[in-house]
């Protein structure tokens, strides 16, 4: 289903495809044992090798080939027995080597796949071309010195993997819901934290339009783009931008562009005559990377279940809608928080109080699962007292609320406040008796064939009771008494 | 100026050491005066006397305490493309002015661990690229020969021409080299010394300043086979730190020294008949040929058919790599600064264009064009292909021999300042090692006669990958007929 944009001179079609790189979490850095965490003082974390110190040679981090092996496996591609590490020459100040060693010719993970889960809860499938690993440059800043620049070298080596996709996009919807499907994925694995906004996932976007059913244009990159909003911003923008060249009459330019997240434009920043000629080559100080098959399938069968198995699971054993499903596996930790309420009770149920009450009382209070005063086992225990008859939904509601404020067990609030709902028939049958006595206008209308009136009594009911009284029974008796 | 102490060979000084005849205190002064007095040859460019008196003394404590190593109180010269801790370590280059490691190469600290005592840093070609001595940004270094009759001074080969000249002038009892085309070997040959390149991957690159990472590889210089096979077994051994170093056990060469190469295959390459190459040189090697035929070997010819295209494989891919390695050099982190004021592209430029002399400019330039764009196929990746055909070649001479007997260089020392106009001629000093290296095998170079004009003249072995042993026995036995005793003219000077 191909989105199209309206054009002065008709439709056009957007072709995306984006590289993404994402920090491979890991305790060091890909061939050194600096150390990767973030935010530590400016060049803290700079062995001898980040620093490309006279005479210093690379070790290959096994950890972050495992990572990147359990990434490809996650993305259903093909993982390559023999990959080559090479070097991309080019000149930098942050660039301590003078090259940065990726994988050109020979990745480390061939072709994939990954479902997008659409707005209208369709899916769409985005083919990956690659996955390689590569080193990290440093930081340069600009802004601490009038005519200086400073160099900070604690990214300096640490590892990425550039996952390619195939140009399979068709919209900035797709881009964004493609981008929250690999971080997913990747969060899942455990490969990537996925956190944007500290720069462990980049973007870089490959556009061009073309009229529906034709062959592709020429395409630019944006690149450096650091968020979802953006990638979606910059999509949109250069789409524009490009229509308006195409409709002018003009020809697209084949050109690297520059994302700028406070003005949302891109700017040129070289075109293809411009461009670096990294003279590739394969790092001499670096054996080819040969894979073990064994240790490969030993690390598939530890994989973890992946969101688009979870969310199947969910639908086949749990009998939810695809939509809660689909929100209930976006996030790994609130997949197994949903397991552990729903273990042994409702599951439609437990979707529903985890989907509704839970998520809007971690919004509202901005907590996460982590921190929130109602863990999986309390949120549990609240909907036992459902189940059982001791207190009805709408009692259950701010029972919910007290727990968060009090952080104390949904039993104990109810027995304190005598929030216990009253499902004893005689008791229920002397207050209904009394309340037909005390008005017999109403009385009348439901005899004269007002069915809305029992509404009316029902109400009453719970007055009297302060909502404890259990609503089936109330209407029943009603029924019979009035009936 | 030569003692009895400074003309011992390792294997001699080890002996009266362990006997308590010597201390290292005691020989490494008398080195240390030997040093001082050959300065006019321009060997080193640090003297670290200090730290070589601290290390004698420490090294006879270890002794008394029953603790010697296999080098223990040696004093020896160390190239200077080995980063040494808290030792200026310069690489002949300005760009690296100043610049003090705060970590010690692998194969320096193996040396130390084994007992050995630093007598200071050996001059070479900047960053090891050169035939000749002379692209040292800390000048050229002398020969210690002379022609008979003839007192212009002659250069001692390259780039190890100062670990060469040093040892061949009785400054240090050996020295490391680095051999990448033939480093090692060819200024052996023109120093009257012995030289050995072990197999790529049998001693750690980690710590040696880069010049071509697939073919860098260290090794020792000796005044005999017997000083290299001493001084190999302390330098060598499997390092993690370095990939592509290999997990192999390290031999006692020595003990291969035995003399027996009865029976043995050695062969001649045809290949390696070069038009214009000196009769006196093909000679030696006919004579090198009896010398083993003699000791009960059987010689034969063999073919290498791709001999031919090592030498224009070798610079291209050596440059290559270079172009790569030396791109670290941009005066931001350590050495040179030029240009500071400008843009970054400025001071780039300021730097490198100062800080590299016109030697390592050439091959910057000539490794950036072969791996550019529309040439890469052309020529680095051609020069990869005929690479693997000269190691193949090798692999099928080896079938049928145990070691390969050549002459180690095409001409005796030159003048100072000669080819200096003609970088071809000049790269034509490593015909003849550099198959071996780009096969990454094991070679070494003997002194086996005298030119006409009195300079030394070197015959080379080469062996199977990781077979040094081979190398050393058969060398030893080459050395042993052969029966080289003369001495440079500086000695007599």
């Amino acid at each position: 289903m191909a989105t199209t944009i309206k054009g002065k001179t008709g439709e056009w079609e957007m072709v995306i495809g984006l590289e993404v790189h994402a920090q491979v979490i890991s305790k060091s850095k890909l061939f050194s044992g600096a150390s990767t965490a973030f935010g530590a003082e400016p060049n803290s974390q700079v062995s001898l090798v980040d620093a490309a110190m006279p005479g210093m040679l690379p070790v290959l981090n096994k950890y972050v080939v495992e990572q990147a092996v359990r990434t490809g496996l996650g993305l259903k591609a093909q993982i390559n027995l023999t990959s080559v590490f090479e070097r991309k020459n080019y000149f930098y100040a942050d660039l301590p080597q003078g090259y940065q060693i990726s994988q050109y010719l020979e990745p480390i993970v061939g072709e994939g796949t990954i479902i997008l889960d659409l707005e209208d809860g369709e899916t769409r499938e985005v083919g990956i071309e690659r996955l390689h690993l590569e080193q990290d440059a440093g930081k340069s800043i600009h802004d601490q010195h009038p005519t200086q620049s400073y160099i900070d070298l604690n990214r300096s080596g640490v590892a990425l993997m550039e996952i390619v996709s195939k140009p399979d996009m068709r919209s900035a919807e797709e881009a964004g819901a493609y981008l929250r499907k690999l971080r997913t994925i990747l969060r899942y694995l455990g490969t990537c934290d996925g956190n944007m906004d500290e720069g462990s996932m980049r973007a870089d976007v490959n556009l061009s339009m073309r009229r529906p059913g034709e062959p592709m244009g020429t395409r630019t990159e944006t690149k450096n783009v650091n968020s979802i909003r953006f990638v979606q911003q910059a999509i949109e923008q250069e789409a524009r931008r490009q229509i308006e060249v195409l409709e002018a009459g003009g020809e697209i330019v084949q050109e690297t562009r520059l994302f700028d997240g406070m003005t949302g434009k891109s700017r040129s920043m070289r075109s293809k005559e411009e461009a670096h000629d990294y003279r590739y080559f394969p790092d001499p100080d670096l054996l080819p990377l040969e894979l073990d098959p064994a240790w490969v399938e030993t690390i598939k069968v530890s994989l973890p279940e992946l969101p688009d198995e979870k969310k199947a699971r969910f639908v086949k054993d749990f009998g939810l809608p695809i939509y809660d499903a689909g929100v209930l596996v976006a996030d790994r930790d609130t997949a197994a928080f949903y397991e552990t309420v729903a273990e042994g009770r409702d599951p439609k149920l437990a979707a529903n109080w985890v989907i509704g009450d839970y998520f809007g009382a971690l919004n509202k209070s901005g907590a996460d699962l982590e921190s929130a005063p109602v863990d999986a086992k309390k949120l549990g225990g609240l909907l036992d007292l459902i189940a059982d008859g001791t207190i009805s939904g709408r009692i259950a509601k701010e029972v919910f609320e007290e727990m968060w404020d009090s952080g104390q067990d949904a039993g104990a609030i109810v027995e304190a406040k005598g929030l216990k709902q009253i499902s004893d028939s005689s008791e229920i049958e002397g207050m209904v008796e009394e309340i037909i006595a005390n008005n017999p206008k109403q009385v009348e209308q439901f005899k004269g064939g007002n069915e809305k009136i029992l509404g009316w009594f029902v109400g009453q009911v719970m007055k009297m009771t302060q909502g404890k009284a259990n609503p089936g029974m109330v209407n029943e008796v009603l029924r019979k008494k009035l009936g | 100026m030569m003692s009895e102490l400074t003309n011992l060979t390792i294997a001699e000084a080890r002996d009266l050491l362990a006997k308590g005849e010597t201390s290292s205190k005691e020989l490494t002064e008398a080195h240390i005066a030997a040093v001082e007095a050959a300065r006019s040859l321009n060997a080193f460019i640090t003297e670290t006397p200090e730290k070589a008196l601290q290390m004698a003394e420490a090294s006879d404590k270890r002794r008394k305490a029953g603790e010697a190593g296999v080098l223990e109180g040696l004093p020896i010269g160390m190239k200077d493309l080995f980063c040494t801790e808290g030792v200026l370590t310069t690489a002949a280059s300005h760009i690296l002015d100043g610049f003090h490691p705060t970590y010690e190469s692998t194969v320096s600290r193996n040396m130390w661990n084994a007992g050995a005592v630093l007598l200071g840093k050996t001059n070479l070609d900047e960053f090891a690229m050169g035939s000749s001595n002379m692209t040292s940004h800390y000048g050229g270094v002398e020969n210690p020969w002379r022609k008979s009759g003839d007192n212009r001074p002659l250069v001692p080969g390259g780039s190890s021409g100062g670990s060469a000249a040093a040892v061949a002038a009785r400054c240090a009892l050996g020295a490391t080299g680095t051999d990448t085309g033939g480093s090692i070997r060819q200024p052996a040959a023109f120093c009257g010394i012995v030289g050995m390149k072990p197999t790529y991957g049998r001693c750690s690159r980690w710590g040696i300043v880069a010049f071509a990472s697939s073919l860098d590889q260290a090794g020792p210089m000796g005044r005999t086979v017997r000083d290299t096979a001493i001084m190999l077994e302390a330098m060598a051994g499997y390092d993690a730190k370095d990939s592509t170093s290999v997990n192999v056990p390290v031999p006692n060469y020595e003990a291969a020294l035995s003399g027996d190469i009865k029976g043995m295959k050695i062969g001649i390459p045809k290949e390696y008949r070069i038009d214009g190459m000196p009769a006196e040189i093909d000679q030696l090697w006919l004579q090198g040929i009896k010398w083993l035929e003699e000791a009960g070997a059987e010689v034969m010819e063999i073919s290498l058919p791709h001999t031919h295209y090592a030498l224009p494989t070798y610079y291209i891919i050596a440059p290559a790599e270079a172009s790569s390695n030396l791109a670290r050099y941009d005066g931001v982190r350590y050495g040179l600064r030029e240009g500071a004021d400008g843009s970054l592209d400025e001071m780039y430029e300021a730097t490198r264009g100062k800080g590299f002399g016109m030697e390592v400019q050439r091959r910057i330039l000539i490794g950036t064009y072969v791996l550019s764009a529309g040439y890469y196929d052309a020529y680095y990746n051609k020069a990869r292909k005929v690479r693997s055909l000269i190691a193949r070649d090798f692999a099928q001479a080896y079938e049928k021999v145990d070691a390969i007997l050549t002459p180690t260089a095409p001409s005796a020392a030159f003048g100072m300042g000669d080819k200096m106009d003609d970088p071809i001629a000049m790269y034509l000093n490593d015909v003849f090692t550099v198959p071996a290296s780009l096969a990454g095998l094991p070679g070494i170079s003997v002194p086996a006669g005298l030119s006409q004009d009195g300079l030394p003249l070197g015959l080379q072995l080469l062996g199977k990958a990781f077979d040094e042993e081979t190398v050393f026995k058969v060398g030893g036995v080459l050395e042993e007929a052969a029966g080289f005793d003369a001495t440079p003219a500086f000695l007599a000077a």
